[in-house]
């Protein structure tokens, strides 16, 4: 199992999900993971092939679960907004939300269901306060088509993007209290960790977060 | 004995137990095709020798039955497909809907025709048998050789008919439990079925949670909704109201409620069937004619393709024995045996759920298996879902639709890895 772990990694690592792997890099072995909107199961499978975690995903596409169940792995078909309800209350160590908060309808219910039924939160997403971002509203005077939001602003499944300031922001007003954090360049690399918050809003490229419930 | 006459000017009977002949035509009618029973219909002969294996419990294995006391003697017929392995890990049983039988991937016995699942189950299928042990029962109440209302009773040396307990989804399972201890299999490697057979399913993993390793129910409910009890009521009634049914003792006075079985059959069928599918299928089109006859007879091809469904249905099943597992659905209500807590059902349970459900299937709709998620899911049960997008209706899960049978073999290729089942 670990082996296949290992390619599995490898072949991450060399293609555009970088960010699942830092994802994967906070879960804790053996741990019961719950990762929403799963796609094909390639965070799950790593998860339980490396750590041998106890993984089951949330998946809106057929095509993503017949995969996931190809693989072995437990994928209910759903939907973040509407599916997450039917959970109880901590049934996992950790929710997972790898780049789908921003295409969600209501993050907040959303990100609060996580918490609930996790004793913590992973959220990945793309940082829409990245200087390109930024200056291609401001200089452009255009919505942004970057490498992270690649689709023109009528085509985008992203309907609720966020900077990381205002991720943070969310975070507080829910009560939830950030345990990791880690900002990605644009090449997917972790940016460095001493650096201050208006430094990874500016150069971040996408955000890994990672919230547990206060008190 | 009276004949059943249809009058439909083409109207194929297909049974070779019927003596078909062509009456004088009445006014506006092309031809009156009148089929007289031969003898004793084929299906009723399969209730007391089956075309299958069998095993027979006597008075010291009697089956406790939900409606109360111990029944014996108890027959089970069965077919088995593939090889059991030396660690009889590879278990599969499947269970099959309301009127189908054991007879999963053979020809059938009656009617000649393929095995009902005979596209998902043998070797190199979804379900292989070069790599599983398949085994497939007649539940209790049914009419292929189980014990049913068509069986003879050996006290009285007629058919039981209504004399025979009520039979329940948990009474079928546990026959099916009895079965696997005669053949020395601890536990199953899978527990699979549809509708009626997804019932089973899910009292198998409730009564049994440590003899099923994987199971899937497909198409299927943990309880019978008003609606899904309201269309069995208007085929049971069908069938009493039918004066050949005789209260419920035609065997014995050899009539037969054909009529009124075919009845139940074809209201049965439009809930199998999807408003779309129906209207691709047929539409309004005229069944060989250009123009309506102005007459109650079959101008629509629905019409009858409906009556033939009738008309076909009661050459292989009993109308009791429809009593009995039409009322065995309705009362399947697997929450309710657990305080009202489908989730306590599943409490505490290892088996690794894969739930199917089709888009367009009204009988039991994708509501009714996320229902089954919710409350694995709050059990934390290993449980997959799929929702299938057909139009094809609740038969759906009879067809062979992609993307149901990739999701079924990967389901399955991966317990099997997690079970240790050697690949053929």
């Amino acid at each position: 199992m670990a082996d296949r772990g290992e390619a599995r990694r490898a072949a991450l690592s060399r293609s555009a999900r970088i960010d699942l792997l830092v994802v994967a890099d906070m879960v804790e072995p053996k741990s019961r993971v719950l990762d929403v909107g799963c796609g094909d199961g390639t965070l799950l499978a790593l998860l339980a092939e490396e750590r041998g975690v106890d993984a089951r995903g949330v998946e809106l596409s057929q095509q993503g679960v017949n995969d996931c169940v190809a693989k072995g792995l437990s994928v209910v078909q759903g939907d973040a907004d509407t599916d997450l309800g039917d959970y109880p209350d901590d049934a996992f160590d950790y929710v997972i939300l790898s780049q789908t908060l921003q295409a969600t309808r209501q993050p907040r219910k959303v990100l609060e269901h996580m918490l609930r039924i996790g004793r913590r939160a992973i959220v990945s997403f793309p940082n829409f306060g990245h200087w390109r971002v930024r200056t291609q509203v401001a200089l452009l005077g255009r919505m942004p088509v970057t490498d992270c939001l690649a689709a023109r602003w009528y085509e985008t499944p992203n309907i609720h993007l966020c900077t990381i300031r205002d991720f943070v922001a969310l975070a507080h007003a829910i009560g939830a209290k950030t345990e990791h954090s880690i900002a990605l360049d644009r090449y997917g690399r972790p940016m460095p960790i001493n650096a201050p918050w208006r430094v990874w809003n500016l150069f971040g490229d996408q955000a890994v977060f990672c919230l547990s419930r206060k008190g | 004995m009276r004949p059943l006459t249809l009058r439909s000017p083409h109207f194929y009977i297909p049974d070779a137990s019927f003596a078909i002949a062509n009456a004088a035509a009445e006014p506006g009618i092309e031809r009156v095709v009148t089929i007289v029973p031969k003898q004793r219909a084929l299906g009723h002969i399969e209730a007391d020798t089956p075309h299958s294996l069998a095993v027979h419990f006597g008075a010291d294995r009697p089956l406790k039955m939900d409606a109360g006391g111990a029944f014996a003697p108890l027959s089970i017929a069965y077919q088995t497909y593939g090889a059991l392995n030396a660690a009889k890990t590879n278990a599969i049983l499947i269970c099959h809907a309301l009127t189908g039988d054991q007879h999963v991937a053979n020809a059938h016995p009656v009617t000649g025709k393929p095995g009902w699942w005979q596209t998902m189950v043998g070797p190199g299928k979804p379900i292989d048998t070069d790599r599983y042990f398949v085994i497939a029962t007649n539940v209790v109440g049914g009419c292929m050789g189980t014990t049913g209302p068509a069986s003879t009773n050996p006290a009285t040396g007629r058919a039981y008919g209504l004399d025979l307990p009520l039979v329940t989804i948990r009474d079928m399972v546990r026959a099916q439990a009895m079965l696997l201890d005669h053949l020395g299999i601890e536990t199953l490697f899978s527990v699979i079925g549809g509708s009626m057979g997804g019932m089973q399913v899910l009292q198998w993993a409730a009564s049994y949670p440590e003899r099923v390793f994987s199971a899937m129910p497909i198409a299927a409910a943990a309880k019978h909704s008003s609606q899904n009890i309201a269309f069995h009521e208007v085929g049971r009634q069908a069938i009493m109201a039918d004066p050949e049914w005789r209260n419920g003792r035609y065997l014995d006075e050899g009539t037969n409620p054909n009529k009124g079985l075919a009845v139940a059959r074809m209201a049965a069928h439009i809930t199998y069937l999807s408003e779309k599918a129906l209207q691709r299928k047929f539409g309004r089109n005229y069944q060989d004619r250009e123009a309506p006859t102005f007459s109650f007879d079959a101008d629509f091809q629905i019409e009858n393709y409906l009556r033939y469904q009738g008309a076909s249905f009661v050459d292989r099943f009993d109308a009791n024995s429809y009593l009995y597992v039409t009322r065995a659905c309705d009362y399947f209500d697997l929450a309710g045996d657990y305080g009202g807590s489908l989730a306590a059902a599943f409490k505490g349970t290892k088996t690794r759920f894969c739930v199917v459900s089709f888009t367009s299937d009204w009988l039991y709709p994708t509501t009714d298996s996320r229902a089954i998620v919710h409350a694995l899911n709050a059990a934390a049960a290993s449980v997959s879902f799929v929702e299938v997008q057909t139009d094809r209706g609740h038969d759906a899960f009879l067809l062979e639709v992609p993307e149901f049978f990739a999701t079924t073999r990967g389901f399955l290729d991966a317990a099997a890895r997690a079970r240790g089942i050697a690949e053929s």
